[in-house]
């Protein structure tokens, strides 16, 4: 019967062009979708290649004499470029810095309170994780007199933990610790059997040796996912950074290029450039090659800084 | 402990077994702990930091509660977390609501035992009253002396900021007398004439010896007089009299006032009540940026989360293909801006929206003659502060959506394609309920985050355009919480306002906070924090 399976076969031919035809067309938006979210980066990455330096200049998206002239001004390598209180290694070094620092300390604060929460039952338990999540809602940024003054307060006792230092700054991110990331990781703690603590227990070993020789390892994964976010919020924190810090020297990289945007911007818009990929560039590989692992983390309600 | 693990025996683990070399560590620790926190509260007592005592106060005493009562064993284990959270979370949101019924802020920044000194200190020039006649005398470096005989004629050496102190012609330094008996020099001194002195245009606002002693000045060419304690503060009656010409300044909400509304400086810190609250919501001068600023904060997380939605959603339902080609690399590219720190994002976009020198409007002009003024319209500002947060968002409303999309199960669409509904039909009764349940409250989030979101605010232009007008520093894209900052840091002039910042964060933590336990009954986490009681 050629007819019945010449029809079937024409069917099938015209839904696979269709098929064809409607893939063809989600490409075509994808490419506009992509310049879309690509351009603003080619732009600054041809900026920081673009000797002129001025936003005026820039008129092609590939410079007609392209140097790496704003990155020896960035690093203060050009002996003919001055601009104020431009000193970008000491920038990355107090992000890099800062950021290790606080997300270290906070992970153990972390971890250590989600173990309790999750292996020990007490009094005020429930209390307690509610309570955390309660107080997440007042943003610390509303605080921010507060915490000024606080800061300010303490450096006149102790001069190392005052305005202007970062273990000051520190210590301020570190009272951001006791929060959702608690939940995340007894979440995660809970999904691992009691078995495990048990068998501890009989051998007789106690809390601290069952945490830190049977739970810590298999804790790995979801470490790396939150100390990475929690990293990646406080290098990118510009707020609380600003008001603590106002030597130039202590600045962090956020705040410092921020400052480029006071006065003549345009003029600074090559030199800028070069400065905002060299920041952004780390971040970015790492959640391009961690996408899968972050995005897991996302949907479980972590949130970029 | 262990009370809950059911079907094993109650065994204070980790307790009972601690061994004697542990429990030592501990008790040094603690002791080391406490010896610290003594000397710093006794510092912060000394600086008069009150507040501070108290809190430290708290934070020891809860240390020493969980490292000494067994009952607190699991306590012990997120003992610094707790120790941070008060003293950088909780503490500062009780000070910010005590800030927000005071009127701290500039010209009233010091607590009333530190401004009464300082007013008491202020001094006059009497009228009358006991006077020298004085002589000038000035060195190379432009500083001054001068020679005073008081009514007895007791004769007198006055140079600023030193003592004054009694001297006579002759004396070492001091050169031979004249006729009327004044010394002819000041060794490194010259004396200045008569119609010299009187035309100097220093000389009358030098104030001669050391103050907190005994201070004079130069009343007239022919007298200088000691100056007096100016203000006298009664604390019984909570008054300040003006000794010149005995004027009464009564305490008027942190301000000594007289009643012809005259006012001493520095005012002082008080609790002032609802009056920063009152001032938000009716002072005329305050109205009418805070209305428009108030609508902006509504508009823009409300638009932001709609369109980055919407965009996101479009994607990933455009791409949820398992076998569409290139599928890997294209979410790459697409989730490029989420990669980047925000702070980098903003800025380099206030680059390209430059509205006189950047690409976008060279583009526009290039194509269409004409570009948007960017950053000095209202309007165009705030759609400026749109796109961009529309360019920031959508990448993540793409990654959750597209996780959830995955979730729905596919035998639901099949059903429905059987019963012949239209793709339409899918979207709108399958796929945007099931995946509502699923980023509902990402969404909320999400508002949460916008409605505050500060950074991109502030970083763009700043809040600006300007609202011409207002009498705080105000701009038409300002939300709450910039003007907050706005108030607190950058007063541009107008003076610092911590009391009125305070109020605003409090009527903003009530906004957030109604919209985000709404989220977590959404979510069910209280259910779940009891379940797993």
């Amino acid at each position: 019967m050629p007819s019945i399976s010449q029809t079937f076969d024409s069917l099938r031919s015209s839904q696979k062009f269709q098929k064809r035809f409607s893939i063809a067309i989600r490409l075509v938006i994808a490419v506009i979708l992509i310049v879309f979210s690509i351009f603003p980066v080619l732009w600054i990455v041809s900026a920081s290649f673009d000797p002129s330096q001025s936003l005026a200049t820039q008129t092609s998206l590939i410079p007609s004499n392209a140097s790496l002239q704003n990155y020896q001004r960035l690093f203060s390598k050009d002996p003919n470029y001055k601009f104020g209180d431009l000193v970008f290694e000491k920038w990355i070094w107090n992000s890099v810095k800062i950021s290790g620092i606080s997300t270290i300390l906070s992970l153990m604060i972390t971890t250590m309170a989600a173990y309790a929460f999750s292996r020990m039952r007490f009094k005020g338990r429930v209390t307690m994780l509610k309570g955390i999540l309660l107080i997440q809602v007042f943003p610390n940024l509303l605080a921010l007199v507060a915490i000024y003054v606080l800061i300010f307060q303490t450096g006149e006792i102790i001069p190392r933990l005052g305005l202007n230092t970062h273990a000051g700054l520190i210590m301020v991110y570190l009272g951001g610790s006791m929060g959702m990331n608690i939940w995340l990781m007894k979440g995660f703690l809970d999904t691992i059997p009691r078995d495990i603590d048990e068998s501890g227990m009989v051998d007789g070993a106690s809390h601290w040796q069952i945490f830190w020789n049977l739970i810590l390892p298999l804790l790995r994964p979801i470490l790396v996912v939150i100390g990475i976010l929690s990293f990646i919020g406080t290098y990118g924190d510009f707020i609380l950074a600003r008001i603590l810090l106002n030597d130039v020297n202590q600045y962090t990289l956020m705040v410092g290029l921020q400052i480029f945007t006071s006065g003549q911007f345009d003029q600074k818009w090559g030199v800028f450039a070069a400065g905002a990929l060299i920041g952004a560039l780390p971040i970015m590989i790492i959640y391009l090659a961690l996408q899968d692992q972050i995005v897991g983390g996302l949907t479980q309600g972590a949130v970029k800084g | 402990m262990s009370q809950a693990m059911p079907g094993k025996p109650k065994k204070r683990s980790g307790m009972t077994e601690e061994s004697f070399l542990s429990k030592l560590t501990r008790i040094i620790l603690l002791v080391a702990f406490d010896a610290g926190a003594v000397w710093f509260i006794q510092n912060a007592l000394s600086k008069g930091f009150d507040q501070l005592v108290v809190v430290i106060g708290i934070i020891a005493v809860m240390f020493n509660v969980i490292f000494l009562l067994p009952q607190a064993y699991p306590l012990r284990w997120m003992a610094f977390g707790l120790g941070f959270l008060i003293l950088f979370t909780i503490y500062p949101m009780v000070f910010t609501v005590y800030v927000a019924f005071t009127n701290y802020g500039d010209g009233h920044l010091l607590t009333k035992e530190q401004a009464i000194p300082l007013i008491e200190k202020q001094v006059f020039l009497p009228e009358g009253g006991k006077a020298y006649t004085w002589t000038a005398f000035r060195n190379e470096a432009g500083e001054y002396a001068l020679w005073l005989i008081n009514p007895d004629g007791e004769t007198f050496l006055a140079k600023p900021g030193e003592e004054i102190l009694p001297a006579k012609p002759g004396d070492p330094g001091i050169g031979e007398a004249d006729s009327k008996g004044i010394p002819v020099s000041l060794e490194g001194y010259q004396r200045l004439n008569t119609l010299l002195a009187a035309s100097d245009k220093d000389l009358p606002n030098i104030k001669f010896g050391l103050e907190g002693d005994q201070v004079i000045q130069i009343r007239n060419p022919s007298e200088a007089a000691e100056l007096q304690i100016r203000f006298k503060y009664d604390p019984a009656t909570d008054t300040v009299v003006d000794q010149s010409n005995g004027e009464i300044y009564y305490n008027v909400e942190g301000t000594f006032t007289s009643r012809t509304g005259k006012t001493i400086s520095p005012g002082f810190r008080t609790v002032v009540g609802l009056k920063n609250f009152r001032d938000f919501l009716t002072s005329p001068a305050l109205r009418g940026p805070l209305a428009q600023i108030v609508t902006w904060n509504f508009i823009f997380p409300t638009v932001s989360v709609l369109s980055t939605f919407a965009l996101g959603l479009a994607i990933a339902i455009m791409f949820n293909d398992p076998e569409f080609p290139f599928k890997r690399i294209i979410r790459s590219l697409l989730i490029i801006p989420y990669t980047i720190p925000g702070l980098i994002s903003i800025i380099i976009w206030r680059g390209l929206l430059n509205s006189e020198f950047g690409i976008i409007n060279k583009i526009l002009n290039d194509l269409i003659g004409t570009a948007p003024r960017w950053t000095t319209e209202p309007f165009w500002a705030q759609v400026a502060i749109l796109l961009v947060n529309l360019w920031l968002g959508y990448p993540y409303m793409m990654l959750v959506s597209s996780g959830a999309l995955q979730s729905i199960p596919s035998d639901i669409y099949e059903a429905a394609m059987i019963d012949g509904a239209t793709s339409w039909q899918r979207f709108r009764r399958i796929t945007l309920p099931l995946l509502l349940i699923a980023v509902g409250p990402l969404l909320i989030a999400s508002y949460v985050y916008n409605f505050n979101n500060f950074n991109l605010i502030y970083l763009f232009i700043a809040g600006g355009p300007p609202i011409p007008g207002a009498a705080t520093q105000a701009g038409y894209t300002d939300i709450l919480i910039s003007y907050v900052y706005k108030l607190a840091f950058e007063s541009g002039g107008r003076g610092v306002q911590y009391g009125l910042a305070s109020s605003i964060s409090i009527v903003v933590f009530f906004i957030v906070g109604a919209i985000t336990l709404f989220q977590y009954r959404f979510t069910n986490m209280w259910e779940e924090a009891s379940e797993n009681a």
